[in-house]
């Protein structure tokens, strides 16, 4: 069971508050009409899964129901810190988008 | 006789306090403070199980939580537990045992009848013989009656459980020697410690080897120094019959306290619970988990009387019960010789064979002075007896291989007890990822003693390895002075003198788990390695052979260390056996995987007060009381109770829906609507917001006007609908289905916070707050006018569609016209505190009509004849919009590309032959299909047949008075188009529980097809 620290609320808090949003970071593409099926389908359904650090979004559901950003290391379940979701993004492209 | 009590200082026993017992119907008695193996014990009663495969007679072998064969079922009734370790059941006044095992009885095991199926039951017998799957139910129940263990109660729990959250600086995880030094010098630097241990008292081996000296203490004296101060200071908490039996991610410790077992029946308190559930959260976790003795493995290693040497030592020293008159003891280490000379002192004859030739000379000289009939380089092949241990057999073993050399004498004794070495109880240590390592001079998997100082996990004591009772002290004081330090307090809160034993230093045990017999394996006496599954030596070897590798799977198809006691005491020797028989190292062999629970944990005390009427919540409409009274029958629906529907007296189900239907269909009916979900959506942009998640457009629904969305997920699939209307510009209000309402809430606020954060979108959720009663039929509209004066109900004013504010039996209300029933309706919703008020009052003003209350199987029906889908029913998150022919519903010329429009192109959902939402009409009319059932082409062929659907809705319509279904088939609108029905592709079967029935293929709208019924 994970505590994670939410940035809207400043607390540290355990797991059952908190929903997985799943990967962070994939973005709707802004014109879905002009891609094709391959690409689309990448969208949709393509994820990193990788054994390592991993970027992903989690809700604070049964507090103040914002999502938020989360480094967690998917082997070890080591977890890096948790960003606003535009503070993680700027954390993220600061690694170079992916590590 | 041959156990008998004995009067040792510093026994925990109270001989002042006899109680009495039964085991198997009939009574014994014992002491306050005795569990109920040693007060078996000291009773003489030695056969106490039958082993699982053969039948074999099996008595104590242990002391704790390793017991493999005392399985215990306590009490009766609904108050039973089963397959209890009687090691670990505190004996009180009246308890009643019975044996677990043993069919018909324990005197006399079907099993055991020659032996008859130890020849035909090797490893994977059950792999073997029941790869044909057709035979397993038909010996089933035989063999699971035969193989025995206990029975769960078949009444409800009587007994309640808790849970409790707790949150700690330092958890002190075991109460030995090494924990309690921990938690002293952790309280005494000021941090708030909780330590857990999972026997009645602290003190771990300490309890039974009172002799030993600590810092110029006897143990019971330093025992009760350190208690003393530890419960001196508030910042500890010490919590006893606690055990830890799980550590998970971030230092979460799951533990269980016994508030009560071990209490007679009448004194347990009705107000509190059984057990307790500390759910820990430390920032430091101290793993002083202790080590566990493992026996030797040798022919006929589990006759009655053969125990682990610590549980003989126990037995004597903790319990006061020697467990024979002549003792022979068997070794491969120093941990036995101490208890070696206890036993003389108590007055047995004690005869030790230690493996090794050459021993520690400290402890040849205490035990031969002791009287201790010491045999240096001999191993016992073999014990005998029948239903106890009569003797044993040794065997000279070569002083460097471990081979038989030249035969031993034969020793008569009373009760055996070996020690193969002892192995660190890393469990805990191992349930977060950790792994052991294999420590080959200590001949044991442990655990780093620096723990993981990342994780903030400490490990201290006998888990790393530290087997001697003063270097375990040691290795303790450096770690928790560590600890200490990290956290920037003074590291030496306790000294050296304080750890100070007079015990000699070990030396290196023998590297031998498997006693040879001088015979090939197999060939000999049957030498168990798992007493619990009847995994010998020889079906490791056989394993082997028949080519299994990884540990894994050699435990799988063995069952070695399966069960209630999880191989605690057979997992480290079955390694070393499965080593030695690939002739690989035992690192490379490896464990198995440590997974939680440590100990078997009861279910009532994982769930807690999560039952019964606690388990969920339960949600009622504010008009629930009206219901009840009028004497509905309810169904839950997600969390919600819903009239189902509303009997009168004499009617069945199928009477009240057809009277409810009519009454709706021809009068008025009314329904409890307040259960779909509501949100209130404010905002400059929450039309274009509606755009973007509904397929439909909002862009020209004006206020006063309410429409029908569908709402979709990325992949094109429908995923909830309902009405939403527009109040103002900027703001609207969204119904769900009553199940997806927290669903569809969460999905509107990701797409808000990720992807449009820019949309000035504000969302609540307002399920609760209103209370919605639904009017429906032809009388509705006069019915309404009854109870409100200020809204124009004209059909020219108040339109199909619309929705009006008003005043509805003197409530501000809002009223939507919209309707789930084909019928002329008014949905009524007014503030939930008024809800019972106006449904009393809608009921008043139909009276003259004859206005019926109906529930949701009424609503299904009414639904159903007009093809309305219900989504999670219908759609199966599959289908599009145009698979459910609601291409209505959907606005490809919006601008922005709504969320699953793309997915519609994709090349499966724009195929043909997909599933699509069609109606079914049976050729017999009175048939009444069952939902689930499989459509197919053609009966006239064997299986597997093609399906192409299935049935999703099914009832009795009363209007038609004929059976209607919904049912989802491939290519199915084209099908029941004119041109499918010429050709007859309209016509197909319907398949449930072995008949198949002719059914046709119609639109899904089945009453009223131009809807003018709602537009009246």
């Amino acid at each position: 069971m994970f505590v994670f620290f939410c940035p809207h609320c400043g607390e540290n808090r355990e797991e059952e508050e908190f929903g997985y949003g799943g990967e962070a970071f994939i973005p709707r593409p802004a014109t879905p009409e002009t891609l094709n099926d391959d690409a689309w389908g990448d969208y949709l359904f393509m994820r990193k899964n990788p054994k390592g650090w991993h970027w992903e979004m989690w809700s604070h559901n049964t507090g103040c129901r914002k999502f938020f950003v989360v480094k967690r290391n998917t082997a070890t379940n080591a977890i890096a810190g948790s960003w606003t979701l535009s503070d993680g993004r700027k954390a993220y492209d600061a690694e170079g988008g992916a590590t | 006789m041959t156990s008998f009590r004995v009067r040792r200082p510093g026994a925990r026993i109270d001989f002042e306090k006899p109680l009495s017992f039964s085991f198997d119907g009939q009574p014994y008695s014992g002491f306050a403070g005795d569990t109920l193996a040693s007060a078996l014990l000291a009773n003489d009663v030695r056969m106490l199980a039958r082993s699982f495969k053969y039948g074999r007679p099996r008595g104590i072998v242990g002391s704790g939580p390793e017991e493999p064969n005392a399985l215990m079922q306590i009490e009766a009734g609904a108050h039973t537990i089963p397959n209890l370790k009687a090691t670990q059941v505190e004996l009180y006044d009246g308890l009643i045992a019975r044996r677990t095992t043993g069919y018909p009885t324990l005197e006399f095991d079907l099993k055991s009848i020659g032996g008859l199926f130890s020849r035909f039951m090797p490893a994977g017998f059950y792999y073997k013989t029941f790869q044909n799957q057709k035979l397993w139910p038909k010996f089933e129940h035989i063999i699971r009656q035969a193989a025995g263990y206990g029975s769960a109660p078949a009444e409800p729990d009587p007994e309640t459980y808790d849970h409790s959250h707790r949150h700690t600086q330092v958890l002190v995880v075991g109460g030995g020697a090494s924990g309690l030094l921990a938690a002293l010098a952790a309280g005494r630097a000021g941090l708030k410690v909780v330590v857990v241990d999972e026997q009645k008292e602290c003190g771990g081996w300490l309890l039974s080897s009172p002799h030993s000296i600590i810092g110029g203490k006897t143990a019971d004296a330093w025992l009760k120094a350190v208690l003393g101060e530890l419960q001196s200071m508030p910042n500890v908490e010490v919590l006893t019959r606690t055990s830890a039996f799980a550590l998970h991610n971030m230092n979460l410790v799951l533990a269980v306290e016994q508030l009560q077992d071990h209490l007679p029946l009448g004194a347990r308190s009705a107000h509190r619970p059984r057990q307790r559930l500390h759910r820990i959260r430390a920032e430091n976790v101290v793993l002083a988990t202790g080590a566990i003795e493992r026996p030797l493995v040798f022919g006929n290693n589990d006759l009655p009387g053969i125990m682990t040497a610590s549980a003989l030592t126990t037995y004597l020293n903790r319990y006061g019960v020697a467990a024979g008159k002549r003792v022979l003891l068997h070794t491969s280490n120093d941990h036995v010789y101490q208890g070696a000379c206890d036993l003389v002192r108590a007055g047995c004859e004690v005869v030790l064979a230690d493996a090794r030739a050459r021993v520690n000379p400290a402890w040849e000289k205490r035990a031969r002075a002791a009287g201790v009939d010491l045999r240096l380089g001999y191993g016992i092949a073999y014990a005998r007896g029948g239903r106890a241990v009569s003797g044993a057999q040794l065997v000279k073993l070569d002083a460097e291989r471990n081979a038989v050399t030249g035969k031993g004498p034969s020793i008569d004794c009373d009760a055996l007890g070996s020690s193969g070495g002892l192995s660190p109880t890393v469990h805990l240590y191992c349930h977060d990822g950790g792994r052991p390592h294999w420590d080959d001079e200590k001949l044991a998997f442990v655990v780093p003693a620096t723990g993981r100082a990342k994780s903030r996990i400490y490990c201290v004591g006998a888990v790393t390895g530290e087997f001697g009772l003063q270097q375990a002290l040691e290795q303790t004081q450096r770690t928790i002075g560590d600890l200490l330090a990290s956290l920037g307090k003074p590291a030496g809160t306790t000294s050296a003198t304080d750890v100070h034993t007079d015990e000699p230093a070990s030396v290196p045990p023998r590297r031998i788990f498997r006693i040879p017999d001088g015979m090939r394996e197999g060939h000999g006496k049957k030498a168990f390695v798992d007493f619990q599954n009847d995994v010998s030596a020889a079906d490791i070897h056989l394993a082997v052979r028949e080519n299994y590798r990884s540990i894994e799977h050699i435990k799988r198809y063995t069952a070695l260390g399966f069960g209630t006691d999880q191989g605690k005491l057979s997992n480290v020797n079955g390694f070393a056996i499965a080593a030695d028989a690939r002739g690989i190292s035992i690192p490379e062999v490896g464990t198995t995987t440590y997974r939680p629970a440590y100990s078997p944990v009861t279910f009532g005390t994982l769930a807690g007060l999560h039952a019964d009427e606690t388990f969920e919540p339960r949600r009622y409409s504010a008009m629930h009381a009206c219901h009840v009274a009028r004497g509905a029958e309810f169904e839950p629906v997600g969390q919600w109770l819903r009239p189902w529907y509303f009997p009168l007296p004499g009617e069945d189900m199928h009477a009240a829906v057809r009277r409810e239907c009519l009454a709706a269909r021809r009068g008025v009916g009314i329904m409890d609507a307040s259960t779909l979900g509501k949100i209130d959506l404010r905002g400059k942009d929450v039309r274009e917001f509606l755009g973007r998640v509904y397929a439909n457009d909002w862009a020209k629904l004006a206020p006063g006007k309410c429409r029908y969305g569908l709402m979709l997920d990325e992949n094109g699939m429908v995923m909830d609908d309902g009405v939403t209307a527009c109040i103002t510009d900027d703001h609207f209000v969204m119904t769900t289905t009553t199940g997806g309402a927290a669903r569809v809430f969460s999905w509107l606020e990701k797409w808000h916070q990720t992807e449009w954060p820019d949309l000035d979108v504000y969302m609540t959720s307002v399920t609760d707050h209103w209370a919605t009663a639904a009017i429906v039929g032809p009388k509705s509209r006069q019915t309404l006018a009854k109870v409100c004066s200020d809204i124009d109900l004209s059909p020219s004013a108040f339109k199909f569609m619309d929705w009006r504010d008003g005043t509805v039996a003197g409530v501000p209300a809002r009223v939507f016209r919209i309707s789930f029933s084909g019928e002329l309706a008014f949905e009524v919703n007014v503030d939930a505190n008024y809800g019972h008020h106006v449904w009393e009052a809608l009921m008043d003003a139909g009276r003259e009509f004859g206005i019926t209350p109906y529930g949701t199987e009424t609503m299904h029906v009414l639904r159903a004849e007009k093809g309305f889908i219900i989504v999670g029913q219908d759609t199966d998150g599959s289908m599009t919009p145009l698979d459910l022919d609601m291409a209505w519903a959907v606005s490809m010329k919006k601008p922005f590309s709504f969320i699953g429009k793309r997915s519609f192109a994709r090349s499966d959902t724009a195929g043909p032959n997909r599933k699509q939402l069609v109606g079914l009409l049976t050729e017999d009319p009175e048939i009444v299909l069952a939902e689930g059932a499989q459509i197919i082409e053609r009966t006239d062929i064997a299986p597997p047949v093609p399906m192409l659907g299935h049935v999703t809705s099914s009832y009795y319509s009363p209007e038609l008075d004929r059976s209607i279904a919904l049912a989802v088939v491939r290519d199915g609108i084209n099908r029941r188009s004119d041109e499918g029905r010429k050709t007859g592709r309209d016509v197909l079967y319907a398949h449930a529980g072995g008949k198949a029935h002719k059914v046709r293929l119609v639109s899904p709208v089945f009453i009223d097809p131009k809807g003018e019924r709602q537009n009246v």
